[in-house]
């Protein structure tokens, strides 16, 4: 096994708070440095926004999780400085092969759109990806901005004072207390703050149990994902075969409800299914194996006073669609900046009801499609069977039916229709790049439209005039101008066939309103109502 | 919804008893897994065929509110 799961990112070290003769008061202290723990903390750090992580481990996560990543957590990742890190580590891969027993059924191909600087998937380990995290961590920290991780700190008991929350922590030399404004609380799936506030945490359990082997490999299979229905090597059951960055592949087979676990886990074992799928005799090394089940499920509220919670703490779904870190990202990107806002005093509290109101809707979207996957893939009776499978028939001949098969529908942006937050509408432009979508990425002027958006307010002025530069509620409001003419495949995501365009953009580059011509008084009314002010 | 866009409830088919026995002859010779897969293509066939959500979603009420208790 590699040794990347043994050595301590970020070590136990004494903290003055654990010597102070009273509790000492941070703005933000985050809960758990998994991705999106992490994310959350260089988000605000980059905002120079105070902020303390407290994890009770010290390394990456353990073992395989995440390896599927999307593009626009990507570009949330590149925000957050790691973006290029990922992409050039990762596999890029868009085609997707869907084979019945030993026929192809059906290709997807996810044809990125060109003009965008992300990619539409890459897979890499999520070890790697918390590695880059930590070293931005780092990163930042040695520029002097105000971040810092304490390793094997240990939340134990948690108050939730209204106006402030007071933790206590177990260190290696013992407990001691601390507090936090506000407590983000991204403590995985168990999520032990959670269960100390006594919070809901509703939805389905899924019983069929799936075996991952992670197979170090030199194998000439492309760079392609290729899942298999009732294959002859897994029969009556599915299996998933991926390519990781470093000759490792992500094999993933569905082995069904009742299972003897200790049984399926032993090395001869997994060694005959992998030798009857890849063939007799495979040269491979196993670099991890595991049996996990999954749950699709979320909390009511994301936010409980002053805790707010972000990932797998806060919402579950399988991992079909690769929905589950990727939608915790934008969990983060939607928070920070609410939050920053909210301690400069500039936004009232109640803008973080709308994190919980957007994030809870993006989480009901990936349930919802990752309910739908489980069901297409492992069938919960014999009629849902018996139409799955006859899709699966259909599929071979017949272009109809292959929309209808469902391996993982994969993780797609979130657009917050209907959000509280979003302004006025021009229905004459775009709907890709409505109100509560994320900015669709361009080339702009040699570089790309997504590096110049984001961390502020901005007025995108595309072939229309307006203000040199704009202030509203005590807000500086940056503004772009973009010429349509020199820059075709922008203007066709923003103008359509429209002449000109005024966007205005929030800081986690989501469309909040956009008008064909400039208009002060419904510009400022629209970004009041962003901040939650109307 | 433009109301002639809606399931048609009244009697369509040209030739009922001819296409009931085409029915159960494309059924002959199958077991019982074979028949429900039959019916399986079918339903997605047909549903493809029609397309529009509305009529899918008044067909599949009109079907459920049939059944026996
Ligand atoms: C098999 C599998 C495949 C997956 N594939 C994908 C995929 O392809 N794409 C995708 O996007 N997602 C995928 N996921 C999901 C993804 O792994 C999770 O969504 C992601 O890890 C969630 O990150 P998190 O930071 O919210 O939580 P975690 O990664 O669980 O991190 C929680 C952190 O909190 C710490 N902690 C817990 N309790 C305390 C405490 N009391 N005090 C201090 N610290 C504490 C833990 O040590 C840990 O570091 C997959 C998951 C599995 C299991």
């Amino acid at each position: 096994m590699s040794k990347i799961f043994e050595t301590p990112l970020y070590p136990y070290q004494r903290s003055p708070d654990q010597d102070a003769p009273r509790y000492v008061r941070h703005p933000v202290i985050v809960v758990g440095a998994g991705p999106i723990g992490l994310a959350a903390a260089i988000d605000l750090a980059q905002q120079d926004v105070p902020v303390v992580v407290l994890d009770d481990n010290d390394k990456v996560s353990f073992g395989s999780r995440a390896i599927c990543f999307a593009k626009r957590p990507l570009e949330i990742l590149d925000r957050l400085g790691c973006g290029d890190a990922m992409v050039e580590k990762g596999v890029t891969w868009h085609t997707g092969k869907v084979f019945t027993d030993t026929r192809e059924t059906y290709r997807f191909d996810l044809l990125p759109e060109g003009g965008h600087k992300m990619p539409a998937f890459i897979n890499l380990q999520q070890y790697h990806l918390e590695e880059f995290l930590v070293r931005r961590v780092r990163e930042l920290e040695s520029r002097g901005r105000p971040i810092e991780i304490r390793g094997r700190n240990r939340v134990s008991a948690i108050s939730n004072n209204g106006n402030f929350v007071r933790l206590e922590v177990d260190t290696p030399e013992g407990p001691y207390n601390v507090e936090a404004d506000w407590l983000i609380a991204c403590d995985g799936a168990g999520s032990p703050i959670r269960q100390m506030l006594g919070l809901d945490f509703v939805g389905k359990v899924f019983e069929d149990n799936f075996l991952i082997a992670d197979v170090i490999m030199r194998a000439d299979f492309p760079s392609e994902r290729w899942f298999w229905f009732d294959p002859p090597f897994n029969r009556g059951q599915s299996a998933l075969l991926h390519k990781q960055p470093d000759n490792v592949w992500r094999i993933d087979f569905q082995l069904g409800r009742d299972i003897d676990r200790e049984e399926e886990l032993k090395p001869e074992n997994i060694d005959r299914r992998l030798r009857a799928m890849l063939g007799e005799d495979v040269e491979y090394e196993l670099e991890w194996s595991s049996i996990y089940t999954f749950q699709c499920r979320r909390m009511e509220k994301f936010r409980h006073g002053r805790v707010l919670f972000a990932g797998d703490a806060a919402h579950q779904v399988s991992p079909f669609g690769a929905r589950g870190a990727n939608s915790g990202f934008q969990d983060t990107d939607n928070l920070c900046w609410k939050l920053k806002l909210v301690l400069d005093g500039t936004a009232p509290e109640t803008l973080l009801d709308s994190y919980s109101d957007e994030r809870t809707y993006g989480a009901d979207e990936n349930i919802l499609n990752s309910t739908r996957s489980t069901e297409f893939i492992t069938p919960k009776s014999e009629i849902s069977r018996i139409f799955r499978d006859a899709v699966l028939d259909l599929a071979v001949e017949h272009d109809f039916a292959r929309p209808l098969v469902n391996s993982g529908r994969l993780s797609v942006p979130c657009t917050y229709d209907g959000s509280v937050l979003n302004g006025p509408d021009d229905p004459a432009l775009p709907r890709r790049t409505r109100p509560g979508a994320p900015a669709v990425d361009a080339p702009l002027d040699g570089g790309w439209l997504l590096d110049r958006l984001g961390d502020r307010f901005q007025l995108l002025l595309i072939g229309a005039d307006g203000p040199e530069r704009l202030n509203e509620s005590g807000l500086e409001i940056e503004v772009l101008r973009v010429n349509p003419e020199k820059n075709p495949e922008l203007r066709a995501r923003y103008l359509g066939d429209a002449l000109a365009a005024v966007y205005l953009l929030r800081p986690d580059q989501h469309v909040a309103a956009r008008w064909s011509a400039w208009d002060e008084a419904a510009t400022r009314a629209a970004i009041r109502r962003a901040l939650g002010m109307e | 919804m433009n109301r002639t866009t809606g399931l048609n409830t009244q009697p369509n088919l040209a030739d009922p008893d001819g296409f009931y026995a085409a029915l159960m002859a494309a059924h002959e010779g199958l077991t019982k897994a074979q028949s429900d897969a039959l019916n399986a293509r079918l339903v997605l066939i047909l549903a493809n065929h029609i397309g529009d959500e509305e009529v899918l979603k008044q067909a599949l009420a009109a079907a459920r509110k049939s059944a026996r208790a």
